[in-house]
């Protein structure tokens, strides 16, 4: 590494201006604004989850109040789900390949594409705003009627903040659904397109129908605490479930916001470092399809002791289980496409080998709580947030680094450096697992969830947790420290390091401004990877 | 939208031709409205809960529905789309100078149903008809009066809000096209805001069925 060679033209060197990166309509750059937007806030949104396992050291609580507790816990849930998990994927690694997958030279709604980003900032601004001065309490649930009548933080302007970036949202999974019909290369039909193009195209659907239902929600929910009144009232009549049904009628669909994407990413690093053609192709394609489409129907299990009827609850778990059958489907197909295959252990392969562990485990013990009976005991404890956690983070969480390493030499021209690589995906598998399976454990038991104390007997394993949770800290800075290093200091990446199929490898990298110097034509399936002893024979 | 301001000629350069550009434009819109069709579905599962829940109350409610301005502000609204639908006609067929009045009259007939709403809502003021402490509805069913109106209030609001959109936008075709940037063979901004005016007036058609009609039957 004495000589580090210089960036050739491309998108970053294009203009340097401070205006050419803020008023940009290139995909790509928006997707590095999203990059550096995101990032702040998994690393807030991280920081408050780390003072709240700091503070469960000790039963009676260590470090901050009750009140404390409370605002942490708010702040960690809000930040994380609709500014850190809802758009991660989408806006940043869908934002810069979707076109170069499909073979253009950008999204069909450039504009609209900016206006997604300000408004995003502009919403996470708002509410950062909230949980700062006005200290929100509410969970980033906002249930009725503690949201509408009896906490005193900022709701209101919490709830317009979301509402922005909900309509960020909207015009980002617009923008993808547009472009995914009408700007395909000549030759790639459908069949042709890769999984991670069918799980965008599956979320954007969640995006633009079910993000407009929260919108609604949470202005009803404003104008209740605004005006005293209102349909999510008792006292005048209202419903507080209303609130919760059409909550959950949005966020259960966002909780598959929050994963398909991560299924698109390891769908191409699968077969990529298998050097084997994706196992199944459409029936990954189609439970993708099949999952957004349930994911409409499931959102009374979050409600199951929340007093609907029991009829309501048994129709509700009956469609829950029927969700496992897709993702099951694509845990298998996954397995495989890595039986027999010709397996390198990349950091991206790690990383998506880690994520096929921890979702499993997060799926599995998501049939546990979608079961009725089951769930009345380990509804609020410890063994939900544990469950989630293995989806959200464990899933999401590790494939977002996952296609991060795989298409960091594609965004950036460099390689980053391959032991660290491996080493953060260990660390992180690692402490992941540390900090959240004894959470199962005191769910189990009955530990309750969102309480800023607990009973004496349950310290063993809250301490194992902590403790667990400052080695996921230490693994999520090693990326940040040696991806940051890579940025100047990396080895020049060629074109195609991982000898991948997919159009975004056939330009160079980084790719220039307009994507391809000449618009690529597709002749044949996704994932053709030659059997490497063929290659050789 | 701003998008849809390219110039006429020349597509931006993800697009093979204009008329693929103009086609992706209307697809878009096309979009964006289903997912407002979900915004304002769920002010309308609001509605038939409560309504399940509260009959007398919305009855009683509905029955203070201003009906004759709510009808007025129907055939302004209705006569609206009609112009611009006349203006989009006009375009196609290539006149566009029969755009730019078409546009003024469908703004107009659109203030005009800002002001009447704007004075409905006054005189619901006077009334007492806004929910919360100085509710002017008393009786057993107060409740579900008020429930009415919360949704009532937020409803016209928000349809509110679109109509100011909706007026703006028409006024901007109106401008573009008093500068001759529409033909024959490049209309696509007025059709993807002529879309938008009718899903306003296709929403408005639901509040008014809901808020001044069902009611009171």
């Amino acid at each position: 590494m004495s000589d580090i060679e210089a960036l050739p033209r491309s998108y970053v060197t294009e203009d340097g201006t401070l205006n050419s990166w803020l008023l940009t309509t290139d995909h790509k750059r928006i997707a590095l604004l999203y990059f550096a937007s995101i990032t702040a806030f998994f690393f807030l949104g991280g920081a408050a989850a780390a003072l709240m396992r700091l503070h469960l050291i000790s039963p009676a609580g260590a470090i901050v109040s009750h009140e404390t507790y409370n605002r942490l816990f708010t702040m960690h849930g809000v930040v994380m789900v609709w500014f850190f998990l809802v758009p991660a994927v989408p806006v940043t690694l869908g934002n810069f390949f979707v076109p170069l997958v499909l073979g253009a030279r950008d999204l069909a709604f450039p504009k609209l594409n900016l206006l997604s980003w300000y408004l995003f900032m502009a919403g996470g601004l708002v509410v950062l705003w909230s949980l700062f001065w006005g200290g929100l309490d509410t969970g980033w649930t906002f249930y009725t009627p503690l949201a509408s009548r009896y906490t005193s933080g900022y709701v209101v302007l919490a709830v317009v903040g979301i509402f922005l970036s909900g309509f960020s949202s909207i015009a980002t999974g617009v923008n993808f659904i547009v472009t995914i019909h009408r700007l395909r290369a000549p030759g790639l039909t459908w069949y042709r397109l890769p999984v991670f193009i069918w799980s965008l195209y599956s979320t954007s659907i969640i995006y633009v129908l079910g993000t407009p239902v929260l919108a609604i929600t949470l202005m009803l929910l404003a104008f209740e605490r605004l005006f005293g009144v209102g349909v999510f009232d008792s006292t005048l009549g209202g419903d507080p479930l209303l609130f919760q049904h059409m909550f959950w009628f949005y966020s259960h669909p966002a909780v598959y916001i929050m994963i398909l994407p991560g299924f698109g990413v390891i769908s191409e690093i699968i077969p990529a470092f298998s050097r084997k053609t994706l196992f199944g192709y459409k029936f990954v394609v189609w439970s993708s399809v099949a999952i957004a489409v349930i994911s409409f129907f499931v959102w009374g299990h979050h409600m199951f002791v929340a007093g609907q009827s029991l009829y309501s609850a048994i129709v509700f778990s009956l469609l829950s289980y029927l969700v496992a059958v897709p993702s099951a489907i694509k845990v298998f197909n996954w397995l495989g496409t890595l039986h027999k295959g010709w397996i390198r252990f990349d950091a991206p392969m790690l990383y998506a080998l880690g994520f096929i562990g921890l979702f499993t485990i997060g799926g599995l013990t998501g049939l546990f709580v979608a079961a009725l009976a089951a769930d009345v005991h380990l509804t609020q404890t410890y063994f939900v947030v544990a469950h989630f956690h293995y989806i959200m983070v464990g899933g999401m969480v590790t494939a977002f680094f996952a296609g991060l390493h795989y298409w960091w030499p594609k965004i950036t021209g460099r390689m980053y450096p391959e032991m660290w690589g491996r080493m953060g995906a260990a660390v992180i598998f690692f402490g992941f697992n540390l900090t959240f399976f004894p959470q199962f454990l005191l769910g189990y038991l009955g530990m309750t969830r969102r309480y800023a104390s607990y009973a004496p007997e349950f310290q063993v394993l809250n301490v194992l947790s902590s403790a667990g949770s400052v080695i996921l800290a230490a693994g999520y800075l090693m990326p940040l420290g040696y991806l940051t290093w890579s940025l100047f200091r990396g080895e020049r990446a060629p074109d195609n390091p991982w000898n991948a199929t997919g159009l975004e490898w056939k330009t160079r990298s980084p790719p220039p401004k307009e994507n391809f110097v000449s618009i690529p034509t597709v002749t044949g399936a996704p994932y053709n990877y030659p059997h490497p002893a063929a290659q050789h024979g | 939208m701003a998008d849809l301001a390219a110039p006429a000629a020349q597509a931006e350069f993800q697009y093979s031709s204009a008329e693929h550009q103009a086609d992706t434009a209307i697809a878009g819109m096309w979009l964006f409205l289903a997912s407002e069709m979900l915004f304002f579905g769920g002010l309308v599962l609001v509605w038939l809960l409560l309504h399940r829940a509260h009959p007398t109350g919305f009855a009683i409610a509905a029955a203070h529905a201003n009906l004759l301005i709510g009808s007025i502000n129907t055939a302004l609204l209705l006569t609206a789309s009609f112009a611009y639908a006349l203006g989009v006609l006009a375009v196609r067929q290539g006149r566009v100078e029969r755009v730019v009045p078409a546009c003024l009259l469908t703004a107009a007939l659109g203030v005009l149903f800002l002001g009447l709403k704007g004075l409905e809502w006054k005189l619901d003021l006077d009334e007492g008809l806004f929910p919360g402490a100085g509710f002017g509805l008393h009786g057993p069913d107060q409740g579900g009066a008020e429930l009415f109106y919360s949704f009532y209030w937020v409803a016209t609001a928000l349809h509110g809000v679109h109509m100011v959109i909706g007026v703006a936008l028409v006024s901007w075709i109106a401008w573009r096209a008093r500068r001759r940037e529409f033909s024959r063979s490049y209309n696509t901004p007025v059709e993807v805001v002529g879309l938008y005016w009718s899903f306003v007036d296709l929403a408005w058609i639901a509040m008014y069925t809901l808020i001044y009609v069902a009611g009171r039957a």
